[in-house]
């Protein structure tokens, strides 16, 4: 059975990433273009089979752990390399290698103006990522997730940064009717943003460290099956500080308030990797790790209320922000912490087989629409800001097409993924608080505005700048190809979900069932929640017709009347200005922690090292220099002074000797 | 006849020896300076030999031997040093080599 050799899923994109990252240089691009997505489709068969395997065996025997090796062992602890597969992770893993190979596949065409050097480093990092992320969704432990999960983040700093001679990139300030210029902040350099992105997710990781160590200190192990299974005899104030910590680590790597600031500046990447990594897969960590501790999460009613709250409303916040924004990927970012909100919504209220649903459809709309904007971004020479764009749709028919599929899925269109998984979890919501429902509706709500905003802006209308769409053309066939396989999977994807009033089966809740069989109440039979067929079937309709009225609303401002948005903007000028300066948090971020932190590194950097230590070591040699330069002078070269002294030496001698 | 008493010997012994060290510390050709070393030197063996005669011991005068082998040595070193120093800085002034000096 191929599951006993899982490994070679991560085997796999690791011997590409030495080959790529140690030859690539030498063999040129055409031998890098073939090995990295290559090795990142076997492991994505590897994963397929490992699927058919699990799908063979009987439902209670599907978790296979797979040991490679004994990693540590001291005294009592023990960790092994070993390897998880069940229904959960093999899901992960087919999404992150099915996407990330699509993925891959569109760099050879995006990355293609790039250096031989830039080129082979670039899918060096992308395999490297591949195998991080693995080695987080296949591990048995919870150490050997930690390692993934901090080998993800150090892949996100390094693609974040890949441009790291670029500086700042200053954006256009937005002239208002009455002839105001509000200034738009500045996207960081790409140097910058990295080193955010790496701090931020810093104070995440801590938190998740001390989750571990709660972990192996209350539990004595850090083995995912023994935990779970013990989990239910300890006090439930422990499981919830353990829960809490841990999720703390999945706020700062999944991008949620209040550490949610990163990822919006990790857009200054290489588009594929806001597409892979900011977007489908690593800031979906937080999600899966929740997913995988759910028997914890489940004992911890507190906890999964602060994710649903933190979920819900980060969801609603980063809506609002992706209402003003001007750049087009900005508004995906905001848009991906918008959705990763809708999912920690789900994990919080329980339904972690939704959650994991609208994770697998966000991969795939998510990912088509940072390809998409991507393909926009190459044909007109990195130009991101959507109001020099314009009539596109007629210049890149195949990007248009795409992208509207992207973005009917993230608006939640009836019918496509994001539908279902995003009215999934508005159900389980409502069944929860509606409270929760009414703040998840009105979400979806910005959600079709913003999306149909910048695709209006972006594509529809007339040309903006001439010479920009002059130069404006379809991306190659290697860049659009994924975009269309992918607007399948978003256009269809929501197969793996379709509601239970259907009358058909959930089939990606029956394929994680096993996995979360622990929980009472969730898995295929019980996914029709304990909502009447009525009401649900009007929480659906309600949920297509805000969809709808999302877009709808868009048309009207930004097709119908495209003089609106301007005047609401001057009319409700501080909210806009709030807006665009993404309710201040920054600033205030820079005034609370790194302006302080860069003096204290100062102060230690001028007034402890260069002036304290320095000056130590520094007086401690000039007085050595001094005392010898004096001393030095008693050499005089001339022998009189020598003799003189040897004989006040003899005098003094013998004066000694003679009245001592 | 009375024999010259030896505190005389030690006297004048004393007196050359400070000539010699005054002459070692104050003149500044080299010739000079090793002529007073070796005054000092003659000195210190005629206080030898005036207490080897008062003590009737010849041990003093065995020891006077040995100090002017070494005296000739010396000698023989002081004054290739001396034709050498003339030699290369045609001077045999001490006070013009001093270059060795902190």
């Amino acid at each position: 059975m191929i599951i006993q050799s899982i490994w070679l899923a991560i085997a796999f994109p690791l011997a590409g990433l030495l080959f790529n990252g140690l030859l690539g240089r030498r063999l040129g691009r055409g031998v890098v273009g073939i090995v990295g997505p290559g090795t990142v489709a076997l492991a994505f068969v590897v994963g397929l089979f490992a699927g058919l395997d699990l799908l063979a065996l009987p439902a209670q025997d599907r978790a296979i752990v797979v040991t490679l090796w004994n990693w540590i062992s001291v005294g009592s602890f023990r960790a092994g390399m070993s390897l998880l597969a069940d229904p959960l992770s093999v899901l992960m893993v087919l999404v992150v290698t099915g996407v990330g190979f699509l993925i891959h596949v569109y760099s050879i065409g995006y990355m293609e103006h790039e250096e031989d050097r830039l080129y082979a480093r670039f899918f060096t990092f992308l395999n490297l990522f591949i195998v991080s992320m693995l080695i987080l969704v296949l591990a048995d432990n919870y150490l050997l997730m930690y390692v993934g999960w901090e080998l993800v983040g150090v892949c996100s700093y390094l693609l974040i940064g890949f441009w790291f001679r670029r500086g700042d990139d200053p954006q256009d300030p937005v002239r208002l009717k009455d002839g105001e210029l509000v200034p738009v902040p500045a996207n960081l350099n790409p140097a910058d943003s990295g080193k955010k992105a790496f701090i931020v997710n810093r104070v995440g990781d801590f938190g998740f460290a001390l989750g571990v160590f709660l972990i192996w200190t209350t539990f004595g192990t850090l083995n995912f099956a023994d935990v779970f299974g013990a989990a239910p005899e300890i006090a439930s104030g422990t499981v919830t500080v353990i829960t809490l910590l841990l999720f703390v680590g999945a706020v700062g790597k999944s991008a949620q308030l209040p550490l949610y600031v990163w990822l919006p500046d990790a857009m200054a990447g290489p588009t594929p990797v806001s597409a892979l990594i900011h977007a489908a897969t690593m800031v979906t960590a937080g999600v899966y790790m929740v997913a995988r501790s759910h028997a914890l999460y489940a004992l911890a009613p507190t906890t999964s209320l602060v994710v649903a709250l933190v979920g819900v409303i980060t969801a609603l916040y980063a809506a609002t922000i992706a209402l003003v924004q001007t750049d087009l990927k900005r508004v995906l970012a905001y848009s991906t912490i918008s959705q990763l909100g809708y999912m920690f919504l789900a994990v919080g209220v329980g339904a972690y087989a939704s959650g994991m649903f609208h994770l697998t459809t966000h991969a795939f709309f998510k990912a088509l629409l940072f390809l998409a904007a991507g393909s926009v971004m190459h044909a007109l020479g990195d130009v991101i800001d959507i109001r020099r764009m314009g009539g596109l749709r007629q210049k890149m028919p195949r990007t248009y097409w795409t992208f509207v599929i992207g973005a009917l899925a993230l608006a939640g269109f009836p019918l496509t993924s994001g539908f279902f998984s995003k009215d999934e979890i508005l159900a389980k919501a409502f069944e929860f608080s509606p409270i929760l429902w009414a703040l998840g509706l009105l979400t979806a709500l910005l959600t079709g505005f913003y999306t149909f905003r910048a695709l209006f802006v972006a594509f529809w209308g007339s040309a903006r700048d001439q010479e920009l769409f002059d130069h404006a053309h379809e991306s190659p066939g290697v860049m659009t190809w994924p975009l269309i396989l992918l607007a399948g999977l978003a256009l269809f994807g929501g197969i793996l979900g379709l509601p239970q009033i259907l009358g058909v089966d959930h089939a990606l809740a029956g394929w994680l069932h096993p996995a979360f069989a622990d929980l009472e109440g969730e898995g295929a039979e019980a996914i029709h929640h304990g909502l009447s067929a009525g009401l649900e079937w009007g929480l659906l309709g309600l949920s297509s017709v805000i969809a709808l009225l999302g877009i709808g609303l868009a048309y009207w401002f930004y097709v119908a009347n495209p003089g609106w948005p301007a005047d609401l903007a001057v009319r409700f000028k501080s909210v806009f200005k709030l807006l665009v300066n993404k309710y201040y948090v920054d600033d205030l971020y820079d005034l609370l922690f790194v302006d302080p932190g860069k003096a204290l590194a100062r102060f230690c950097a001028q007034g402890i090292d260069n002036a304290a230590i320095d000056g130590i070591i520094d007086g401690g040699a000039r007085l050595i220099v001094q005392g010898g330069a004096w001393l030095g002078r008693l050499q005089t070269g001339f022998i009189r002074h020598y003799a003189l002294a040897m004989f006040l030496g003899v005098i003094v001698v013998v004066a000694y000797f003679f009245l001592r | 006849m009375t024999a010259v008493p030896t505190s005389w010997f030690l006297l004048l012994s004393a007196i050359l020896f400070v000539i010699g060290a005054g002459g070692v510390l104050l003149r500044r050709n080299v010739l000079i300076m090793l002529m007073s070393v070796e005054m000092m030197m003659n000195a210190v063996n005629l206080t030898f030999i005036a207490l080897s005669r008062h003590l009737s011991s010849l041990t003093g005068q065995i020891f006077v031997f040995m100090v002017m082998a070494v005296a000739a040595v010396e000698v023989a070193v002081g004054l290739a040093i001396l034709i050498e120093l003339n030699r290369l800085r045609a001077t045999t002034d001490v006070d013009d080599v001093s270059s060795l000096k902190g």
